[in-house]
């Protein structure tokens, strides 16, 4: 049967269902797809901390959101144009996000009376009339699925377990994605089980097929390539690209990778990345605890590798005082925190931005440390190199702040030719540096560079350098142990300078005012980039005049920010906490800042932020007027 | 040299014989007159030239406590670091550095109390690692709280009618964590513990070096029997691998084993020669170093063991890291970056 052939510039796919039924295995998958036919996209995977909740109940619910469109988008979408629901609880937890109007696959086969129940639902949806106004496609997802693998010798269980796969084959025929990507993905996935690999194969290919003949669906809908720049693409989510980062900052130093980490959510598949790549000699200790974490990966910088630790914000609250501890004894260390809500354990799977503050002061005494943060899953990769050439070039801890968000949100990324990459120097110290008044040649460890003000590093096994150092305040120069009151303000104030002097190496923040007379500036770090990107271009679509500047330094801050922050009327800071950026920026430049603060584990919606952007300015006009 | 310690064979060696005042800094020692530290850090300094290192491939890596100023005095690469975390800082430069020879200087408190967790993974990871730690049983530079080795019952400061805590015991607890090389010495006999540092330097892994150590400020005389000429003999045994395990003004006492298969101390004439234990540090089974580590009384240290209670062989944590590196590299050869970031699933955009 042929069917009418529907062109779409954007499409929101969310995936639901029992944290067991594989949502985010199906979404990856169609992702992958999607990436392959040059769509550009955006995904969010959504899950609860728990590894299999109760089966059946709105906590268990495991979701994915994929936006794909012909042209340049920047976040996930806010709401789905289709809702693919594989149980009662999956429809529960998402049906008040979708639009009247939009496609709703619901696998019927789950809506049992007693499965109504578990989620309280006191009549069937699919019946008393509730989803009229969706364009509902009942579908019996497992029993299809099951009856399409009869032949197999399977369980019944097990035949229901590749339901994801029909459901993907659906999908797949229904937004005209390929089905090559796929097959091969389970050959090798399913490679030792050749029966598992034919009835995944085989749901995948009923599902097709039953999009192509069933009434249901009465059109079939494609997704123009987008016109990105030309290149080699591919999908990547933040947390690999903060790996490969990591990888290219030691190719690019010349250094030796060594990871100091304990697992923790979600940032432990940095570390899962590393150990995977340990041909490109990256060292990967999985420590007892945090604080051996990062105290592992300090004696690793003391030998003269490219360290790091990575963790979560509880990681970081234990990791504190060794982090002082490296702002002391001035060794390179990359501090990578992949946000999670808090406080305390918090909502381990779930995104915010509220470890800034903790990242700036948490720790004792005065104790600076550059913080950089990542604008997207990709520029993971970027911010990883430049925190690393931070920690090489000026001795010192950097923080990476990530988030939940970027770590498991994918993108396509136009990959970079490895020659164009930036080079880092170590710059080890190899002799003396001193001489003293005897005339005997000898080595000051924390004589510092006159421009950067950075200690030599010098490396154990270099002849000659012998030398102490510790977490006791060190005299100016010599290095030796001091408790002179004049020598410790001096040291608190050089180690403040040295990382305040950071800023001459970063370029400025630039500002995106494409008529140059806004009065109004949104400005964002990290992860809020895309929904306020998306949020700006709507907002002008309406003829809103606003201006988006965004932070990838947030200390020190890039050289020109007091001028941007005093070039606009009114600033506004949207974060995913109660205002940390706000208060920082209030604090040094004397500005009014309006924070637009939201902590609900998710990623701004983008017409949320329009909304305020829109407020903002209005407001703004009003008062003038 | 090389032939005498193995386990060093990757650390470079001197080109010039070194001495005792090579390995001293220019920095002023700072312990209280007559405190124990002293005389380890003598004897350290004095032994170290045996191994015929290259001087700048040391290093001592130590915590936070009255021990733990021990890396200022050396003229090596040191680093004083935070309470407790001396283990696994050290855990990092081991495991990525082989060509070092690292030496974690540690107290009761410091090792024990605050960093108890790095210690028995080190321990049990077998990291290529020499820690001494040094157990003067309280807290020396918060001035006198009792610590993790405190006998029950320890009047201080911060417990004025007595410590409630069952004490540890270093040599029990290090064997419990699957450590490979465990040893005990004295701080007032410097050619017992040279002979144990010889014996922990040649050591692949880790080596826990337990050093009694007085402090004379706020737990003088702690282990004073161990000490005093009239009672030394009689309280202490050295246990020396291969040899029966003999102590005594007479060496009339001997360690045997009794019917219900425990260890006990006994007089050899009761017994019989035969019935004697001959030590063996290198038994695979840590049974009778154990039992060896339960023999003291606590309070009185009758019947203290000195010496090495095990030494066995296991290759070490970071000779294993090492090594899967080069088989994965000689299984896939070296990593390239630009095949890393493009993966398997790339799309061209002309």
């Amino acid at each position: 049967m042929t069917k009418k052939v529907v062109n779409l510039h954007r499409v929101v796919i969310r995936f639901a269902g029992d944290s067991g039924d594989g949502m985010q295995l199906t979404g990856d998958r169609f992702t992958s797809e999607t990436a392959g036919l040059g769509n550009d996209l955006s995904t969010l995977p959504d899950f609860p901390a728990e590894i299999r909740a109760p089966a059946g109940t709105v906590p268990g619910v495991s979701a994915f959101q994929l936006a794909f469109a012909d042209h340049d988008i920047t976040t996930p979408g806010d709401v789905p144009n289709v809702l693919v629901a594989m149980n009662p609880a999956a429809l529960k937890a998402n049906i008040a996000d979708l639009p009247r109007g939009a496609d709703l696959i619901v696998n019927t086969d789950e809506f049992t009376k007693r499965n109504l129940e578990k989620v309280g639902y006191k009549a069937n949806p699919l019946e008393d009339g509730s989803l009229e106004p969706y364009n509902v496609h009942a579908v019996a997802l497992t029993s299809q699925t099951v009856e399409a693998l009869k032949d197999f010798d399977l369980s019944k269980k097990e035949a229901e377990r590749a339901k994801n796969m029909y459901a993907l084959g659906l999908l797949s025929w229904l937004y005209s994605r390929g089905a090559e990507g796929t097959r091969e993905f389970l050959k090798s996935k399913f490679a030792s089980k050749p029966e598992i690999l034919a009835a995944n194969l085989a749901a995948f290919e009923a599902g097709w097929s039953f999009g192509e003949t069933t009434e249901s669906f009465s059109v079939q809908y494609e997704v123009a390539p987008a016109p990105l720049p030309a290149g080699t693409y591919r999908n990547i989510s933040g947390n690999p690209a903060l790996a490969f980062g990591l990888i290219a900052a030691s190719k690019r130093s010349g250094l030796p990778l060594f990871l100091g980490s304990y697992p923790i959510t979600p940032a432990s598949d940095i570390l899962h990345e590393l150990a995977k790549n340990h041909r490109f000699g990256v060292l990967t200790f999985q420590a007892e605890d945090e604080i051996a974490g990062v105290g592992s990966a300090i004696g690793a910088a003391y030998g003269g590798a490219l360290a790091v630790t990575t963790t979560s914000g509880p990681g970081i609250a234990l990791k504190s005082e060794a982090i002082g501890l490296a702002v002391s004894l001035e060794l390179p260390l990359v501090v990578v925190d992949v946000q999670r809500g808090g406080p305390s354990t918090g909502l381990p799977t779930k995104t915010e931005q509220s470890d800034l503050l903790q990242a700036m002061f948490g720790r004792n005494g005065e104790s600076p440390v550059p913080i950089v943060a990542p604008q997207s899953p990709s520029d993971c990769f970027y911010a990883a190199m430049e925190a690393a050439r931070i920690a090489i070039e000026y001795r010192t801890p950097v923080f990476l702040l990530s988030d939940g968000y970027l770590a498991n949100g994918s993108e396509p990324w136009l990959v970079p030719d490895v020659d164009s990459l930036p080079t880092i120097d170590p710059d080890f110290a190899t002799g003396p540096n001193h001489v003293d008044e005897d005339g005997a040649e000898s080595f000051w460890p924390y004589l510092r560079d006159p421009e950067t003000l950075a200690r030599p590093w010098a490396i154990p096994g270099t002849k000659g350098l012998e030398h102490r150092i510790g977490g006791l305040e060190k005299a100016d120069g010599t290095g030796s142990i001091s408790y002179d009151p004049e020598n410790h303000d001096r040291m608190v104030r050089l180690r403040q300078a040295k990382v305040d002097a950071i800023a001459d190496t970063i370029p400025g923040l630039e500002v995106d005012d494409p008529t140059g007379d806004a009065r109004v500036l949104v400005l964002g770090w990290g992860s809020t980039y895309g929904p306020i990107g998306a949020a700006v271009e709507v907002t002008r679509r309406s003829g809103v005049k606003v201006a988006q500047a965004h932070l990838r330094y947030l200390n020190p801050f890039p050289r020109n920010l007091g001028d941007v922050l005093n070039a606009y009327e009114r600033v506004l800071v949207p974060e995913m906490n109660l205002g940390q950026l706000s208060m920082l920026l209030r604090a040094r430049f004397l500005v009014d800042i309006q924070g637009v603060n939201q902590v609900r584990g998710m990623p701004f919606k983008s017409t949320e932020l329009g909304a305020a952007i829109t407020a903002a300015v209005e407001d703004l006009s009003n008062e003038t007027e | 040299m090389t032939d005498t310690y193995p386990a060093l064979s990757l650390v470079p060696k001197s080109e010039l014989p070194l001495s005792a005042k090579d390995f001293k800094s220019d920095q002023e020692v700072r312990w209280c007159p007559g405190c124990g530290d002293y005389s380890i850090l003598s004897n350290v300094q004095s032994f170290l030239p045996e191994l015929g290192l290259a001087r700048e491939n040391i290093v001592f890596i130590s915590g936070i406590g009255c021990s733990s100023r021990f890396p200022y005095y050396m003229n090596t690469f040191g680093m004083h670091s935070i309470h407790g975390r001396a283990p696994a800082i050290a855990t990092g430069l081991a495991i990525s550095r082989p060509d070092l020879s690292i030496w974690v200087i540690t107290g009761d408190g410091d090792a024990l109390s605050i960093g108890g967790n790095h210690l028995i993974h080190a321990l049990r990871r077998n990291v290529n690692l020499k820690i001494l730690l040094f157990n003067n049983r309280i807290y020396g530079l918060t001035k006198g709280q009792y610590s993790p080795t405190s006998e029950q019952g320890k009047i201080t400061k911060s417990t004025p009618e007595g410590s409630l805590d069952y004490a540890f015991n270093p040599v029990s607890l290090a064997l419990g964590a699957e450590a490979t090389f465990v040893a005990r010495t004295i701080d007032s006999d410097r050619k017992h513990m040279t002979e144990v540092l010889r014996q922990a330097a040649g050591h692949e892994g880790t080596a826990l070096v337990e050093i009694y150590q007085n402090c004379n400020i706020f737990n003088d005389g702690a282990w004073q029997p161990l000490k005093d000429n009239d009672s030394r003999d009689d309280a202490m045994m050295r246990l020396v691998h291969g040899e029966p395990i003999r102590f005594g003004a007479d060496n009339e006492k001997g360690v045997t084993r009794t019917a219900d298969g425990h260890i006990k101390v006994v007089p050899v004439a009761e017994v019989g020669e035969d019935a004697i234990i001959r030590h063996d540090a290198h038994a695979k089974d840590p049974g009778l170093a154990f039992a060896l580590s339960r023999l003291a009384n606590p309070r009185t240290l009758q019947n203290t063991p000195i010496g090495v209670f095990r030494d066995i062989e296991r290759p070490s944590y970071g000779r294993m890291a090492r090594q899967q590196i080069d088989d994965v590299i000689e299984k896939k050869g070296v990593g390239d970056l630009q095949s890393l970031l493009n993966g398997s699933d790339t799309w061209t955009v002309s």
